[in-house]
């Protein structure tokens, strides 16, 4: 898109740099620029120095133990197996909703009829709810009105509710709602990346429709979609809001069996230990290092994300 | 995540192309599957608006009565504790389904009791007759008894339900202020930069840098504000309240920066190189071109950042539930504690009964925000919409 300037013209332009105002001015937004930053590696290096000291393997998979706030026998292993459960589940409902969607935006919908022009802008403003709005919506919908036509159904009569109360499946179908915009977007952008010669050369070779969206046009979207899966992932493990009512739990003694269970989760537990531990000083090392533990799962994945998009389009740019 | 611009598709319609070509059964049917999906997904977005809206929708109607007096009409003697079906009795008590479970017998027993002497106090408060969910009372001050003036009170579990939302919104948006003063300044600035005055190898770090900050878990953002920059500021500043709106909104403009700054940076990005080049060639500086050229040609796009700013700042939760200090005082003052909107439903929610009042207000709040958010995402949309047509009309 923008090409270098080449380097005889960036030298004339240095040399002007040095007229009063701009060169001010240039300092500002550049001391701005690293003022961000500073404060991003500040959080990062203040999170890591105390907390990489409570790592260890007994703190990230041992069982955790009644009292939560005792730096001797704190872990956070079934918060990990909670986080872990709620977003692979995640991804099993929001990746086949989310891919199919974009392809049908791009592959098969006419670009100007209501229903897609609709389509499309519910899932702009979708992206923009507030995810406490989400945890509503979770509530209301999925434990009250779905679990509780499906315990009528099932066990009528029955006084206790089975699926009418938070459960590990409604939180992760909440989160899958909250996710589904991120896959989509994301997918979109990776098959309209694809150069539409592709679509025509296989066309002209006597392929299907359907043969060219599955065997040209899938594979090589697939680094954008994974991008988006993985940006989805990252983004859901570390959300709090959205399970808070749905299913997360303050203390289970035993991992969630079913899809019905509550579960304990990392990101929930990081909220509890900062805000219900009676002694924050001697909780300090527990919280710091369920920080560390969740941003290794959040964070890493985004870098991860971050790169496989700078790669796929450095390939797309040799490709169009 | 900023919202994706969807303008003119960069594929040319081949959606019709291969119409009329000889079908495969199999083939038909996974088109179909991958249009029921499609559907689906349309279907679920749907029920999020309709769904808030429904749970809502009988204090909007009128359909409700708070009044304390209406609570205690209908008395079941406690003689019948035994004969009530459990779940009437559950809602008779208000209690959740957890506090129901795990009260016995006597405990019941000893609640119905309370209720029938609060019954016969009443007609001592003037307050009992009233319907707090009335808008009235929702959005204007109201003299209760015990009070010298009229107040604006958000005090949902007290005897008379107190539901005024104008606290709740004061706080919001204190938070949401001093979140956009911290990060609009700072985030547009980083965008200039990086866009417009940063040499090419910088910026390709510098970019991805910057939106790692998105990468951070609001609870973490939460987290660091309540344990770290809490004391640190108070220690600074010397001010009695150490959670304060100040705090909070520090603490959300990280959060806002990186939306703000890939909206700003995008929008700059688009502006034609062109633009910039023509006035380098006149003899201006790269700080004029950025600033008297390329900034201008983008406004919308810049306008744009900061809508999309305060609609991410309005609905975060996690970072005002745990920063802010959750007292609702009505005041301006960004040194006092706060209640925002989001932290009231996060910490309130758990504690209603499904279908009462409280659970209804809670999702009249819900509402409330999901307009706020739809409003300002519209808006965002529409000025790059601007920013696109600007720029295309005139390459």
């Amino acid at each position: 898109m923008n090409p270098a300037p080449t380097a005889r013209l960036r030298g004339e332009l240095t040399t002007r740099h040095r007229e009063p105002v701009s060169f001010f001015c240039t300092g500002l937004t550049g001391l701005a620029t690293l003022l961000i930053l500073a404060m991003l590696g500040l959080i990062l290096a203040n999170i890591a120095w105390h907390g990489a000291g409570s790592l260890s393997p007994r703190f990230i998979f041992g069982s955790a133990d009644r009292d939560m706030f005792d730096p001797a026998k704190a872990a956070v292993g079934p918060m990990v197996f909670g986080t872990a459960a709620r977003v692979i589940l995640m991804t099993l409902f929001v990746i086949p909703i989310g891919v199919s969607t974009a392809i049908y935006l791009t592959e098969y919908a006419r670009g100007t009829s209501w229903w897609t022009r609709g389509l499309r802008s519910a899932v702009n403003n979708l992206a923009g709810v507030p995810s406490i709005v989400f945890g509503l919506f979770g509530l209301g919908f999925f434990v009250s009105a779905v679990g509780g036509s499906l315990d009528a159904l099932i066990y009528p009569g029955n006084p206790k509710p089975v699926w009418g109360k938070p459960a590990l499946i409604w939180a992760s179908l909440t989160l899958a709602v909250m996710t589904l915009p991120v896959v989509i977007v994301a997918t979109e952008e990776a098959l309209r990346a694809i150069p539409v010669g592709l679509r025509e050369a296989s066309l002209a070779l006597g392929a299907t429709k359907w043969q060219t969206v599955v065997r040209v046009v899938l594979p090589q979207a697939l680094p954008g979609i994974l991008t988006g899966g993985i940006l989805a992932v990252s983004r859901a493990a570390g959300e709090v809001a959205p399970i808070l009512f749905t299913g997360v739990a303050y203390y289970m003694a035993s991992l969630p069996r079913s899809l019905t269970d509550q579960f304990m989760d990392l990101a929930y537990h990081v909220f509890v230990l900062s805000t219900q531990a009676p002694d924050v000083d001697k909780s300090r090392p527990i919280l710091y290092g369920t920080v560390v533990v969740l941003l290794l799962l959040t964070f890493a994945l985004n870098v991860v994300a971050i790169l496989i998009r700078a790669r796929v389009r450095r390939r797309l740019r040799q490709l169009g | 995540m900023p919202p994706p611009a969807h303008g003119t598709p960069r594929v040319p319609d081949w959606t019709s192309l291969a119409r009329g070509r000889r079908v495969r059964p199999l083939e038909w049917l996974a088109e179909r599957v991958l249009m029921a999906l499609a559907f689906t997904a349309l279907v679920v977005i749907c029920l999020i608006f309709l769904f808030v809206g429904r749970e809502a929708w009988p204090i909007f109607a009128g359909r409700v009565d708070s009044s304390l007096a209406r609570e205690l009409q209908d008395v079941i003697p406690p003689e019948d504790l035994d004969k009530t079906p459990p779940e009437r009795l559950r809602l008779y008590l208000g209690l959740t389904r957890e506090q129901f479970a795990a009260m016995d017998r006597d405990t019941l027993r000893e609640l119905m009791e309370v209720r029938i002497e609060a019954r016969e106090q009443i007609p001592d408060d003037k307050d009992a007759l009233l319907n707090t969910v009335r808008w009235r009372y929702l959005i204007g001050p109201h003299q209760w008894t015990g009070y010298d003036r009229p107040v604006y009170i958000w005090q949902p579990v007290s005897a008379i339900h107190k539901y005024n939302l104008v606290p709740l919104v004061v706080g919001s948006l204190k938070a949401t202020l001093v979140a956009l003063a911290f990060a609009v300044p700072l985030a547009l600035a980083a965008a200039i930069y990086v866009s417009q005055l940063a040499n090419p190898r910088a910026r390709e770090w510098l970019k991805p840098g910057i939106e790692l900050l998105a990468g951070i878990p609001s609870v973490v953002l939460g987290f660091f504000a309540l344990i770290v920059l809490a004391t640190l500021m108070q220690r600074l500043f010397g001010y009695p309240s150490r959670l304060n709106a100040l705090v909070a909104g520090v603490a959300l403009g990280l959060a806002v920066i990186p939306v703000v700054f890939s909206v700003a940076e995008d929008a700059l990005t688009s502006v034609p190189r062109s633009y910039a080049e023509a006035a380098l060639a006149l003899g201006s500086t790269r700080w004029q071109a950025a600033w008297q050229i390329v900034l201008p040609a983008a406004l919308p796009g810049v306008f744009a950042a900061v809508v999309l700013g305060f609609g991410r700042a309005i609905g975060e939760t996690m970072i005002v539930l745990m920063a802010s200090g959750n007292a609702s005082i009505l005041s301006w003052n960004p040194l006092d504690s706060v209640r925002t909107l989001t932290a009231t439903i996060a910490a309130e929610l758990a504690e209603t009964v499904v279908g009462g009042h409280h659970y209804r207000m809670l999702f009249v709040i819900g509402v409330l925000l999901f307009a706020v958010t739809f409003l300002s995402n519209l808006a965002g949309e529409w000025f790059i919409h601007r920013l696109r047509a600007r720029l295309e009309g005139q390459r």
